[in-house]
């Protein structure tokens, strides 16, 4: 594999190097054939040594000019048309070099040989990210803010490029290659220990399905996060154990179900995955009533089914669509104010545009904002480079397939037990939330909270665990004691607590806790920081628990 | 007929004749080894050296191995030709001709063992 750029190069100039060889070897013979003359006239014969010598710097056309002696008129004749010969030569030599150095076939060779030193080179813990369109970006981008190390298989040159231009802190190597293609997942390091995970990013269901398959079989430990936009694939992968898809059309419509149900859960989810540097917008909870969704394809169909399930009377646009089981449907665009007028859109409370144009979308939107100014609106935008036209029409919800992959991943990735807790938020009730919504709101006021995974083993907490190692009987509570200050307590709450892979939401804050524990904690960065010299500082250890 | 096979075997064949010609007399007597005969050898061995360029397979690697012992033989002794001083004939001394010729002999081994693989991979392939 490695040698493969010298083998096509040498097997490239073989022609151009038996070229120069033969020109020089006639250019030789010549030189010691013919005869010259000497200081007295009598006849001499260059040696093989001298022609070679003599050849070799008017070959490569430097002219030395240092000759043994004046020519004859017969060796100046051979000697010219050397000249000729042998610059022919070295410019036929020339230029296969350089296509080769522009071909294709020996740039990829060159690039994978790189790319192959690069991952054997990679020490640190990295994620395989497949797929680098806009979601496997965003994913990228994100995972290079939390220091983390990806690379990127991608069989599209461009987006190749594209990450090349990225400001990113550290570099991720890139492999333009089919990721269905198992060899190529593990020309990516797919085998290394220091895979820590492998997302399925691309926009084929298909491909992501092979990605998953091959990493169950290739690499069993190492967890997978795909994208799946069919049911069907999504519960194929579920078969064999992908360890999390992410299907943002049914994501969307189970946050959009939530948000009719439960507000105050939709709240608290939303602010829990905000990422950490965002300021954080809470969303107009949707309005009860009928709803018109303009665009009956994947999308549509999960809106329809939760706004459906919530007992909400709704109408479909879509210019296929003439009868739907259960549902009013009006043929059309959406687009034009008739079919909107016949959806009943004068009356409606809200409107989903969910075509997969995004000027179709907006188009929809601002129709039916004009002819019912009060209207709540729903915006599913497809690419990223829309968001200008997007964030100017301010629609109430902008839904982003795109940004839904990649946050659900990211909130995997970032802290773990989170999905847990999300799923917990989602089981309980619209009181819960509100409550757990009102108590982080007491402790960090509007700022987004910060969420960390503490795990309570000597590794990670020394201190602690050598106290809880004696008889010391150490409470939840006591984790967010302030160390500089007992009487205080940290601007954090612990989230929830897994013992033996098990999740338990809001632990009581006296419950006993056990070596081997995890917990999940939201709060401040500054409380992170002193949390963190409590657990690992035997002062701060000791004087806390004394208290 | 493949007339890249042709000339590849014409190639190596010529490359272990001219060596073996050019070898072949009293190892010190400068009258039996022709210097054009040894250029013509360096030459035709340089070639085939070349030709051999690019070859993955197990047994292309030891053909192009083959030839660049023969190269490195050759010019050996082409260096030694090179700065050895000349008898007042144009010759040279007994002495160095023997290291010229002994040099030459090593390059006739490679040489042979090419040929050889030659005749053998050929071999294969009838069957």
């Amino acid at each position: 594999m490695r040698f493969s750029v010298v083998f096509i190069a040498f097997r490239r100039l073989r022609a151009p190097i038996i070229t120069l060889v033969l020109i020089f070897a006639v250019g030789i013979s010549g030189l010691v054939l013919i005869p010259g003359a000497d200081e007295n006239g009598a006849p001499w014969h260059m040696t093989f040594a001298e022609a070679f010598y003599f050849m070799s710097y008017t070959a490569t056309t430097i002219g030395f000019g240092e000759i043994p002696r004046g020519f004859s008129a017969n060796q100046r004749l051979w000697v010219t048309l050397l000249i000729f010969a042998s610059v022919v030569g070295w410019a036929y030599l020339v230029a296969s070099l350089l296509a080769i150095a522009r071909d294709s076939a020996f740039r990829s060779a060159i690039e994978e040989a790189r790319f192959a030193r690069a991952i054997r080179r990679l020490r640190e813990p990295f994620y395989l990210v497949c797929g680098f369109g806009e979601t496997g970006a965003l994913v990228g981008e994100n995972l290079d803010r939390l220091g983390r190390r990806f690379v990127v298989v991608d069989m599209n040159p461009d987006r190749i490029d594209h990450l090349a231009l990225m400001d990113l802190s550290q570099s991720a190597p890139a492999l333009c290659a089919d990721a269905r293609l198992p060899e190529h997942l593990l020309e990516a390091g797919l085998a290394k220990p220091q895979c820590k995970g492998v997302l399925a990013l691309t926009d084929d269901d298909r491909a992501n399905l092979a990605v998953a398959m091959a990493v169950r079989l290739l690499n069993p430990q190492t967890p997978v996060l795909a994208r799946a936009e069919s049911a069907a694939i999504a519960r194929n992968m579920a078969s064999f154990g992908t360890d999390h898809i992410v299907n943002p059309f049914e994501r969307f419509g189970a946050h959009l179900a939530l948000a009719l149900a439960a507000p105050a859960s939709q709240r608290l989810i939303d602010w829990l995955t905000t990422p950490p540097d965002a300021t954080f917008v809470p969303s107009k909870p949707p309005p009860r009533g009928h709803w018109v969704v303009a665009g009956y394809g994947r999308f549509g169909r999960e809106v329809t089914d939760a706004l459906r399930a919530q007992g909400l009377d709704v109408t479909v646009i879509d210019p296929d669509e003439s009868s739907l089981p259960g549902v009013r449907a009006v043929m059309g665009t959406g687009t034009e104010p008739g079919p909107l007028r016949q959806a009943g859109i004068a009356s409606a409370v809200g409107v989903v545009a969910g075509t997969d144009d995004d000027i179709v979308n907006l188009s929809i939107a601002v129709t039916a904002k004009e002819m019912n100014p009060g209207l709540f609106t729903v915006l599913r935008q497809n690419l990223q480079a829309s968001s200008p036209l997007f964030e100017a029409f301010q629609a109430d919800i902008t839904m982003v397939p795109s940004r839904i992959v990649a946050n659900g991943c990211l909130a995997e990735l970032r802290t773990p037990w989170l999905t847990q807790l999300l799923a917990d938020i989602r089981a309980r009730d619209n009181a819960w939330a509100e409550a757990l919504l009102e108590q982080l709101g007491s402790l960090l006021g509007s700022r987004t909270p910060v969420l960390w995974r503490v795990r309570l083993e000597p590794e990670f907490a020394p201190a602690l665990a050598q106290a809880m190692t004696g008889q010391i009987r150490v409470p939840v509570g006591m984790l967010t004691v302030n160390p500089d200050d007992r009487t205080h307590r940290l601007p954090a709450l612990a989230l929830g607590l897994a013992r033996d892979r098990v999740f338990r939401a809001l632990p009581d804050a006296d419950e006993h806790l056990q070596l081997g524990d995890e917990l999940l904690f939201a709060g401040t960065a500054g409380a992170r920081r002193a949390q963190s010299h409590l657990l690992s500082d035997a002062g701060d250890c000791a004087y806390v628990l004394g208290g | 007929m493949n007339l890249e096979k042709v000339v590849f075997a014409f190639f190596i064949l010529l490359a272990a004749t001219l060596n073996g010609g050019f070898v072949y007399g009293d190892i010190d007597n400068p009258d039996h080894h022709s210097q054009w005969e040894f250029f013509a050898a360096l030459v035709v061995n340089i070639i085939a050296a070349v030709l051999k360029f690019g070859d993955r397979t197990q047994l292309g690697a030891i053909h192009l191995a083959t030839s660049l012992v023969a190269c490195l033989q050759l010019s050996a002794a082409a260096l030694l030709w090179f700065f050895a001083p000349t008898t007042a004939a144009g010759t040279l001394a007994p002495a160095d001709m023997a290291e010229v010729v002994s040099l030459a002999a090593g390059a006739l081994f490679a040489n042979v063992v090419s040929v050889t693989l030659m005749i053998v991979e050929t071999a294969r392939q009838r069957r």
